[in-house]
């Protein structure tokens, strides 16, 4: 861990149970976020990329345990925070916003009320303060008219305004990370790329760490330093977006980005999918998680978990096809 | 918003007449004779037939409905077939009756069961949830006189610490103190009445909006349990009760017959059964007329209250 | 066929782990045991001994004998005969009811399902007390006129759900392809709506049995339920209130056998909605 790297995360591990069944929802993940980096978790729903934040931020219901060899975040150990020093934590050092603003806020409570009372909470200051400072976020945030603004119920704003506002929410407190879990996804095409350039935008204002869960690869490339690409539970390969894009390692990988929609297809060629289904977690494949749909599985692949494959610093791998491939760059 | 409110005023008029209407054809339906309520034995064929006519029972059924409704409207609610009082008059004493102990019932399980009904909600499945929820499963199934009989063997028979009947004892129909020893046992039977049912709402609801996305982002802005509670979830969980307020609007007057009758409570209660056991029919449409109102307007009642406290409503205009 | 058996070992899950629920069927099955058997005991509710009225338990009579010596633990036994058979019958009657009347409205549809509509809302809001009593005049006092009376005033939960399912069904293709071929599509829908909508009716079921029973007790408490000399648990209990004083554990049995009945009926009911919505626990309503 160097000076820079603000969370790492070894070994995590998330289990649901309900009704006497396990659920290994997150089975061993580990990888780290530098200060001002915006990291991408990709992955297919079910592939525990929003467990695994919901895990660090600590959010999770009351049927999953969660357990890390290491997790820390700045200079803390999570996994020996109490409750309420984990409570304090959330909101103002790391927080999360969501997929779907439309439910994300309360729909009885006004904008403004929001906001001041998340500004109040995590600093000592005056409703009326709270108050300025609330109008200062909207309008940081791009929100036209932020003093009436203020006085509106959540059903009175757009979509993409919601998400807006769950943004001035987030950074109110200026949080060193900030979880954005596919917060585009619910969204207009249009009001997709505004959202996304206002995080950008903010990240290089304040410097703040931003993990992206998505489930778009064309939403990474645009917007990450560093992309991990999740299946099954567990991180499948992880690296710089210029590695992941242009020397994927992965069959996961290469197949995620044969199914991305580009101009330069040419004419009669059609988008691959990936065939199949992901694997029940509740009796997790002890091979890898891919094999069923990988086209270039061998017997040995169902049934032994390959090891990790250096290939750089940041880049590595879990697959037996690139053994060899790892083994020369180390 | 004025304008929904007064369009739903204007719907509740047609609905108000046809109570009105399927309560005249159940009396029309009903094994009696209107005749039987005006006449003595010793009358001879003669007076009878004047009499009929005298009160209009030979005209068509539309006439008679329209005289009836007439009368109604003017507050006129013919006479009891048994005691010959007038039931307006009768009505009279004994609603101020039932409300006073059903309003204080009410307002007790009402408040006891938000307060219920957060806790066990927001402790769902541990040990305060079970106990509530528990006791409302037991509840719910304990009939309100059985309850009431065991009180009054304990209460009054046993330990001698209460009265068992009635609203006064006679001669004291002025003392407070006596009003209240009289009104203890009632009320307590009546407001766990009340209870279980209102509480599981509370408790259900509280449940629902826990699972809300507001409630998970409040967690990562670093709310705490207390915090979400009392300031987000509670407001969502009240607004749908207030409309809850409106619909018992019918048991003022009709919400505690069981127990009334029980403890001679001099109310809507005893008055109404009597009335069933002596097939008075009179009495018993004119409760049912009134009742049926009370349920139209209750309901009128709920939706106007919402549109006041319900911002998303309120901005539809 | 998978789902549906994860959804079977989900409420077996909940009978075998949740004691409650355990207790209820226990209970129930040795209740209604009691009350189909009992018949073939020597035992005579009726046998009237006037030297030994109003005894309190013992030996001869574990439950005391009532104002005309009869063995009250018989007569109770015997009133759980009536309670529960007026619970069944009610319930059977509202989903006769519920059924007819949902199907009805879902299959016209327009002004037919308004006006069914409108008489669910009126039926569902008008104090019950109130309509059963009013309604119960206008049959002769009995049994069966208690049944038809609760039945007539517990329907619309069913005829809701049926409606719905009757409704979304009518755009599926088997019942839209079955119109084509000229195949009635009225029987189609009963062929394919009726078992989609049974567990939903089963969890039901028991919901209307719980509050028949209720429903039955209060009416024969207020004297307007079944007569003498059938006697049911809700008229041993006014029987008993003129001697509370004197008899005080003839109010005891039937009450807590009441309690315990509807109790484990609704508990049931809440395992078997596990099956009707997965997604929730027992005990925890949907909204």
């Amino acid at each position: 861990m160097n000076n820079s790297t603000i969370l790492q995360v070894e070994n995590l591990k998330t289990v649901f149970s309900s009704r006497g069944q396990e659920v290994q929802a997150v089975r061993g993940v580990s990888f780290e976020v530098n200060k001002g980096e915006i990291v991408g978790l990709v992955g297919e729903s079910g592939s525990g990329k929003s467990v695994t934040m919901k895990a660090i931020l600590g959010i999770l219901p009351e049927n999953a345990k969660t357990s890390a060899d290491v997790l820390r975040f700045q200079d803390k150990d999570l996994l020996s925070l109490n409750e309420e020093e984990y409570r304090k934590m959330r909101g103002k050092e790391m927080t999360m916003i969501f997929q779907d603003p439309m439910t994300a806020l309360n729909p009885l409570k006004k904008i403004g009320a929001h906001l001041e009372e998340v500004i109040m909470r995590h600093s000592s200051c005056s409703k009326t303060e709270a108050k300025t400072k609330a109008i200062e976020m909207l309008r940081r945030v791009g929100i036209p008219m932020p003093e009436t603004r203020m006085n509106q119920y959540p059903h009175e704003f757009s979509g993409g305004m919601r998400q807006r506002v769950l943004i001035a929410m987030a950074l109110a407190c200026e949080p060193e990370l900030l979880i954005a879990d596919e917060p585009t996804t619910a969204l207009d095409v249009t009001i997709q790329a505004q959202i996304l350039d206002l995080l950008k935008e903010l990240e290089e204002q304040y410097n703040t760490s931003i993990v992206l869960i998505t489930h778009d690869m064309g939403v990474v490339a645009n917007v990450c330093t560093k992309i991990a690409i999740m299946y099954g539970g567990l991180i499948m390969e992880c690296g710089t977006t210029d590695e992941i894009f242009y020397e994927p390692k992965h069959p996961y990988t290469k197949a995620l980005l044969r199914a991305i929609p580009s101009l330069d297809l040419k004419e009669g060629e059609r988008l691959k999918s990936i065939e199949g289904l992901p694997p029940s977690l509740i009796n997790p494949p002890k091979g890898c998680p891919f094999a069923e749909r990988c086209e270039f599985a061998q017997p040995k692949c169902f049934e032994q978990m390959p090891e990790y494959q250096n290939f750089s610093q940041t880049h590595r791998a879990m697959c037996f096809l690139c053994e060899q491939e790892g083994e020369e760059t180390r | 918003m004025l304008k929904y409110i007064g369009k739903r005023i204007l719907q509740a008029i047609p609905l108000l007449f046809v109570i009105t209407v399927i309560c005249f054809t159940l009396i029309n339906l009903a094994p009696y004779d209107a005749v039987d309520s005006i006449i003595t034995p010793d009358m001879t064929q003669e007076e009878i037939e004047y009499r009929k006519e005298e009160y209009g029972l030979n005209d068509p059924v539309v006439v008679q409905y329209g005289k009836w409704l007439l009368n109604l409207l003017q507050g006129d609610m013919g006479y009891s077939l048994v005691s010959h009082t007038s039931i307006k008059y009768d009505l009279i004493i004994r609603i101020p009756a039932t409300i006073s102990l059903v309003l204080p019932s009410y307002i007790t399980a009402f408040l006891l069961a938000i307060v219920l009904g957060l806790v066990a909600g927001s402790h769902k499945n541990r040990w305060q949830d079970k106990l509530i929820d528990g006791f409302c499963s037991i509840g719910i199934a304990t009939p309100t006189f059985w309850f009431a009989m065991i009180l009054m063997y304990l209460l009054g028979y046993k330990w001698k610490l209460l009265p068992l009947m009635g609203m006064h004892t006679i001669g004291m129909e002025d003392s407070f103190a006596d009003f209240i020893q009289h009104f203890i046992m009632p009320y307590i039977v009546l407001t766990i009445g009340f209870l279980p049912d209102l509480t599981r709402y509370v408790r259900g609801s509280t449940i629902g909006q826990l699972k809300e996305d507001y409630v998970l982002v409040q967690q990562a802005f670093g709310a705490k349990k207390a915090e979400i509670l009392f300031k987000h979830v509670s407001k969502n969980v009240l607004l749908p009760l207030i409309t809850k307020l409106g619909m018992a609007l019918p048991m003022l007057v009709t919400g505690a017959v069981i127990t009334e009758t029980i403890f001679s409570w001099p109310g809507i209660g005893p008055y109404f059964v009597k009335a069933i056991q002596s097939l008075d029919y009179p009495i018993v449409m004119n409760i049912l007329v009134l009742s049926g109102t009370l349920v139209i307007l209750g309901n009128l009642l709920s939706d106007i209250l919402y549109c006041l406290t319900d911002p998303r409503i309120k901005s539809m205009k | 066929m998978k789902k549906k058996n994860r959804r079977l070992e989900n409420v077996l899950y909940e009978l075998r782990h949740n004691k409650q629920a355990i207790f209820a069927a226990t209970y129930l099955l040795v209740i209604i045991l009691i009350s189909i058997f009992i018949v073939f005991v020597n035992v005579d509710p009726d046998a009237i001994d006037v030297t030994n009225k109003l005894q309190g338990p013992s030996a001869a009579h574990w439950f005391g004998t009532d104002e005309m010596g009869r063995d009250y633990l018989a007569r109770v036994l015997y009133g759980g005969r009536v309670s529960l058979l007026v619970g069944v019958l009610a319930m059977l009657t509202s989903i006769f009811l519920g059924v007819s009347i949902g199907m009805t409205a879902g299959y016209f549809g327009g002004l037919v399902d308004n006006i069914l509509m409108r008489l669910v809302d009126i039926f569902s809001s008008i104090p019950w007390i109130i309509m059963v009593t009013v309604v119960g005049l206008l049959f002769k006092k009995g049994l069966f006129s208690i049944v038809i009376v609760i039945g007539l005033f517990s329907w619309m939960e069913i005829a809701r759900l049926v409606r719905s399912e009757v409704l979304s069904s009518k755009e599926r293709e088997y019942v839209q392809y079955a119109k084509f071929i000229g195949v009635n599509p009225f029987s189609i829908m009963i062929k394919h709506v009726l078992p989609a909508v049974f567990p939903t009716i089963i969890t039901a079921a028991t919901a209307i049995i719980a509050s028949a029973i209720m429903t039955e007790s209060s009416l024969s408490f207020l004297g307007l339920g079944v007569q003498q000399p059938m006697s049911s648990w809700g008229s041993l209990l006014q029987s008993s209130q003129q001697y509370l004083q004197k008899a005080p554990y003839m109010a005891i049995l039937p009450g807590i056998l009441i309690i315990l009945t509807v109790y484990s009926f609704n508990k049931l009911g809440d395992v078997l909605r596990v099956f009707v919505e997965p997604k929730i626990t027992a005990g925890e309503k949907s909204e």
